[in-house]
């Protein structure tokens, strides 16, 4: 699918496994947004994506007329922007309901990320305190869907249709799930987070996320072969 | 300053040593914006702090006709959009040039902040390997401004980086003179070494940073605790 066009050339650098890159793809194709993918090596990181994200050295990388924007949620924020006309709205309009929504992608990025990425790198009492993390941290969510006036009653955080927040969490539920099952432990239980549960089955199935989520089975291999370095002694790093 | 009027009712919650806080208080003045400022005591945060900002419980909150907004660059953010047709602007209109101005403030955040910290708190070894770090970064800042040649991070007036950064000078400043070390060093960086001198002395910026001899004192003292054998923390 070369990205070229009214839109300008449009590629992606990614790995299709990574939930960062999930996140970006579902953003460009809610709004139609044709564009080359490259599949990244990252124990080989290309020329391009070295030049384009010197300082990180990091997937997604979206490079646009040959500009790169990198970290997932600017890149999402600049789909939004750079294609402001086209629809859907991945952003409310409201400055309001936009610091809202900046509030609960920091906070998926801030708390809840790291304590996943706890619960994925570690083992024992570590990790159970990970895991404890974690759900506490999506508990939080679930009350966030319930009470939050743009999402209270609604399909998704946006509202009716997906938007900022649906994209910065949603975009994880591959790695989640993959991570619940290499662990054998639930980390959004149906009975006490009914609403996220929900929203989580809807978002997967939701077009234009369903066809670019990573392969559930490429992600459980991830995880379950990076478990057994991190988990394995002498501690391996 | 009563906060009300055509710019409708503002408080910020927040303490005036907080570089956080100070990040707010730059973004109001620049924009001309009243406001009311309510001092937290962090050891007893208020009712109106807590149900503010349930989730963290950290200030600063800015509260604009009672809807609460939190998280310093977000509440920055805000400003900038609710009162989109006041001057001066701290965003680019260019959506990427906007998407660059983001990614410095996300590497002030997630990369710049924890090295100072990690200068600030560490000892010997430690504390070298965070004064190194912090050095480098702050030499990928001097480079923007070294390829932009211009002012400021955001062009010719003060703009979001400006703000993410500025925030921290006085910090920076003290722990450089609390710990011996240089990290903005005049002859290393000296664009950014110009860029701090300037941002500090602007109009409306001033008024806005914490008072240095306190801070001074502020943090020699957590530093003291810090190095005191046994070892604090």
């Amino acid at each position: 699918m070369k990205g070229s066009g009214e839109e300008g050339q449009v590629k992606l650098l990614g790995a299709s496994i990574s939930p960062f890159v999930a996140r970006v793809r579902i953003a460009l194709a809610l709004k139609g947004i044709h564009y080359q993918f490259v599949e990244e090596n990252l124990q080989n990181k290309s020329e391009l994506l070295l030049q384009s994200n010197p300082i990180h050295k990091k997937i997604p990388v979206l490079i646009h007329n040959g500009k790169p924007v990198c970290e997932s949620m600017i890149i999402v924020q600049y789909i939004e922007e750079a294609w402001g006309n086209k629809a859907p709205n991945l952003m409310p309009k409201d400055p309001y309901d936009r610091a809202i929504a900046r509030f609960w992608a920091a906070f998926v990025d801030d708390k809840l990320v790291p304590c996943l990425r706890g619960v994925f790198t570690s083992q024992g009492e570590q990790q159970e305190k990970a895991i404890q993390e974690s759900v506490a941290n999506f508990l939080i969510l679930e009350e966030a869907l319930r009470t939050n006036p743009c999402s209270s009653g609604k399909l998704y955080f946006g509202g009716d249709e997906i938007g900022f927040v649906d994209i910065a969490l949603g975009g994880l539920s591959g790695f989640v799930k993959a991570l619940q099952k290499a662990i054998s432990s639930v980390l959004i239980d149906e009975e006490k987070m009914p609403l996220l549960s929900a929203w989580m089955d809807r978002f997967c199935e939701a077009n234009g996320v369903k066809e670019v989520m990573p392969d559930p089975a490429k992600v459980l291999e991830f995880i379950s072969a990076m478990r057994v370095k991190f988990t394995s002694p002498p501690a391996a790093k | 300053m009563e906060g009300c009027g055509e710019d409708g009712q503002v408080k910020l919650l927040g303490v005036a040593y907080s570089q956080f806080v100070v990040r707010v208080r730059i973004a109001l003045a620049l924009k001309g914006i009243h406001y009311e400022f309510i001092e937290e005591d962090i050891q007893n945060k208020s009712e109106l702090l807590l149900q503010s900002n349930p989730v963290h419980k950290k200030i600063p909150v800015l509260i604009h006709n009672g809807k609460p907004v939190c998280e310093s660059m977000i509440i920055v953010q805000y400003i900038e959009e609710a009162w989109d047709r006041k001057a001066p602007f701290l965003m680019p209109r260019d959506p990427y040039d906007r998407a660059i101005a983001r990614f410095w403030a996300a590497f002030i955040e997630d990369k710049v902040i924890p090295s100072i910290v990690g200068a600030f708190k560490g000892q010997g070894e430690e504390q070298q390997k965070a004064v190194e770090e912090s050095v480098a970064n702050l030499l990928l800042l001097e480079e923007v401004l070294r390829s932009t040649g211009k002012a400021y991070f955001g062009g010719d007036g003060i703009g979001l980086v400006d703000i993410a950064l500025g925030g921290l000078l006085v910090p920076i400043q003290t722990v450089e003179k609390v710990t011996n070390i240089v990290l903005i060093d005049a002859q290393k960086t000296p664009l950014l070494s110009a860029w701090a001198d300037q941002f500090c002395k602007a109009d409306k910026v001033k008024e806005a940073l914490p008072d240095r001899a306190e801070f001074f004192v502020r943090l020699s003292a957590r530093r003291a605790k810090l190095t005191s054998p046994p070892l604090a923390n």
